[in-house]
């Protein structure tokens, strides 16, 4: 009995003793997007209050005090730095917001010190990290971030002519008789197809052709089938694919199952589909410079270079990786967060699993994109 | 009408059946075109009343026996088999009868499959057409279809069949020139007319060259062709791959006005290929550049 009062009055004490700590010195290593919605009243007195001040006004978008806070705001102006954080032209990055960030001393002396800040925003189509160094610099009794400002690029007046090609498509009427005639579907077909188990899920990863001269909105469903011809589960290819493809054009595809293994798989169903669509042939995207990086921070990296004159808010870049045999062996996707103005490189950057890198002979990357005015 | 038809043959069934041995009361052409005038001739005295039940008609006549009863053009369109049922006055029985659709073809439905295929394609178009008198009645009796599918420029292949059950069918081979085809289905006066996309094939000889343009070099392809001659449509995309020291470019692009033209980053050395599909064309590997 005796022992029990003894235990829960250190589980008390201890209790008190956590609450006062997390109280007095609270972690200033991350935070979460609670965090950045709390206070304001940072410490300005230590390189990491002030990154952390400066990091929870630009997640409240109090861009004011923010600028005001840097330390060379006088190199570039507020809507210099709204642009690099907020993004601009419809980017993915203008619909995004900061929801949690890090941040790491990497030295300090004296009156200098070098921060690292991971920022994770959140977008529609998932999250996305953001890293900045960070110089932060003492003045008087205050420390003051240098901002490493990334000037979006500018592209000067200029008429880029473009010869515009695109389908339009006109359907058979509600009045038309049965027997009339209706335009044909695009002809598609599966050119490769890789079923793996991967983290004890199945993972179908392939590719698809538009056999046809007319483009097509492509879709890959998927029926897993056990030995009985049970149906385990059935999944499509959501974003993890190209679906406009123009005449010729080959799309990866990747379909994950969760919850189930290859062992149990006896058969695979795949159901590809296509419907006509007005498409436009533009803009041509160039990929340049793709190189596949080693482990540990195995990735295929890239710039993507609008050939066109049209502004794309939004791009996505798949990647298909080969093993020695052809086969292919994994893909992965990315959405770059800055919008692709003509002729200007944007870079992007795929994550590779480290194990799956060390296998890859061979890669192709394609791009889709989003332009709003072609909707306008 | 279905209900109705069935409750009438109900009723009148046994008063029908009483009347079978005595002479029929009622004189019906035992075929009636659909759409023509025609009379029933009737025998005895007194009123009576005509029932004349159809796969989609019903008609009731007051009838004097004895009398002629007259049908109009109007009258009954559908065609199948009918019943006649007469009640009343000294007789009460019932007769079948016909009524075929009109011989003569008023439309067609025309199948046409598919509205796009490549060029050169042994029996890959197929024509299906269902023949309907004005009534929209299947015409089931034999009927001679023409079938021509004509591109501009070659000699159209015509093939005549003729329909059974109300249904002729051909299959024809796509013309090695691409084009729109007509297609065109011809029963008595009534045509119906299609229109088939024949498309060029696959790109045969795929061919792009290479010229410097400062830090860039410029990529064209020759004018894209199938091996039939046939320009591959713009739009067909053309991909553009460059490797060099562990790096690689690659840009599809689309192709306008039959070629297909980019810039990629000149590096001395470097391999660029280019496909199509599953088409593989030309290798250049650059000398110049960077």
């Amino acid at each position: 009995m005796n022992g029990g009062r003894l235990l829960a009055f250190i589980i008390l004490v201890a209790t008190v003793v956590f609450v006062a700590v997390g109280t007095i010195w609270p972690n200033q290593s991350g935070s979460s997007a609670s965090d950045v919605k709390a206070t304001l009243m940072g410490s300005s007195s230590s390189p990491q209050g002030a990154v952390d001040t400066l990091l929870r006004r630009i997640a409240n978008h109090d861009w004011e005090n923010a600028y005001a806070s840097l330390a060379n705001k006088g190199e570039f102006s507020e809507t210099d730095f709204i642009r690099d954080l907020m993004g601009s032209y419809g980017s993915l990055r203008t619909y995004a917001s900061l929801t949690a960030f890090d941040v790491k001393q990497l030295r300090i002396a004296d009156d200098r010190a070098q921060m690292r800040a991971n920022l994770r925003w959140a977008s529609v189509v998932g999250t996305f990290q953001d890293s900045r160094n960070l110089k932060v610099i003492r003045t008087g009794d205050r420390w003051q971030v240098e901002w490493p400002i990334v000037k979006e690029p500018r592209v000067p007046p200029q008429v880029i002519p473009v010869n515009y090609l695109r389908w339009d498509v006109i359907y058979r009427g509600p009045g038309d008789d049965w027997g009339a005639q209706d335009v044909e579907s695009p002809h598609v077909r599966i050119v490769a197809m890789h079923p793996v188990d991967r983290g004890g899920h199945v993972v179908l990863m392939g590719e698809l052709l538009n056999d046809d001269v007319v483009p097509a909105f492509v879709n890959v469903k998927s029926t897993l089938l056990a030995a009985n011809g049970s149906t385990l589960a059935t999944e499509d290819s959501f974003d993890k694919i190209s679906h406009v493809l123009l005449p010729k054009q080959v799309s990866p595809f990747r379909i994950d199952f969760k919850g189930v293994r290859l062992s149990q798989v006896d058969s695979i169903r795949m159901q590809p589909s296509s419907i006509l669509v007005s498409a436009s042939a533009d803009p041509v995207i160039g990929i340049e410079s793709q190189h596949l990086n080693p482990a540990p921070d195995s990735s295929l990296t890239g710039q993507l270079v609008n050939q066109s004159g049209q502004v794309v808010n939004v791009a996505h870049v798949i990647g298909t990786f080969y093993d020695t045999n052809g086969q292919i062996i994994w893909i992965s996707d990315q959405y770059p967060d800055r919008a692709l103005l003509p002729q200007t490189p944007v870079p992007f950057r795929i994550s590779v699993p480290p194990d799956i890198s060390a296998k890859v002979n061979n890669f192709r990357v394609v791009a889709s994109t989003y332009s709003a005015s072609r909707f306008e | 009408m279905r209900c109705l038809r069935t409750l009438l043959s109900v009723a009148l069934a046994a008063a029908t059946s009483l009347s079978a041995a005595q002479t029929s009361s009622l004189r019906i052409p035992p075929r009636v075109e659909a759409g023509t005038s025609f009379s029933i001739e009737t025998r005895g005295s007194g009123a009576a009343v005509l029932y004349i039940v159809g796969p989609a008609d019903v008609l009731r006549r007051n009838v004097q026996l004895g009398e002629s009863i007259a049908f109009g053009p109007d009258d009954l369109h559908n065609a199948g088999h009918y019943s006649a049922f007469l009640r009343g006055g000294s007789a009460s029985e019932s007769v079948q009868f016909d009524v075929v659709p009109s011989h003569q073809p008023e439309t067609l439905s025309f199948l046409a499959k598919p509205s796009r295929l490549p060029v050169d394609l042994s029996g890959g178009i197929s024509g299906v057409v269902y023949i309907f008198d004005a009534f929209r009645n299947l015409i089931i009796q034999p009927q001679q279809v023409s079938f021509v599918l004509s591109v501009s420029d070659t000699p159209p292949q015509t093939r005549t069949v003729t329909s059974h059950e109300g249904v002729a069918w051909v299959k024809m081979n796509s013309a090695s020139r691409a084009g729109l085809a007509n297609f065109q289905a011809t029963a008595g006066n009534v045509e119906e007319k299609r229109i088939i996309q024949q498309v060029a094939g696959n790109p045969c000889r795929l061919r792009m060259n290479a010229r410097n343009s400062g830090a860039r070099v410029a990529l064209e392809t020759d004018p894209v062709r199938d091996c039939s001659g046939n320009p591959v449509p713009d739009g067909t995309i053309v991909t553009f791959t460059e490797t060099y020291a562990g790096n690689q470019s690659t840009v599809d692009v689309p192709l306008k006005r039959g070629v297909a033209k980019t810039e990629l980053p000149a590096h001395k050395g470097a391999l660029i290929s280019v496909a199509t599909g599953v088409v593989l064309g030309n290798e250049i590997r650059l000398s110049g550049g960077q």
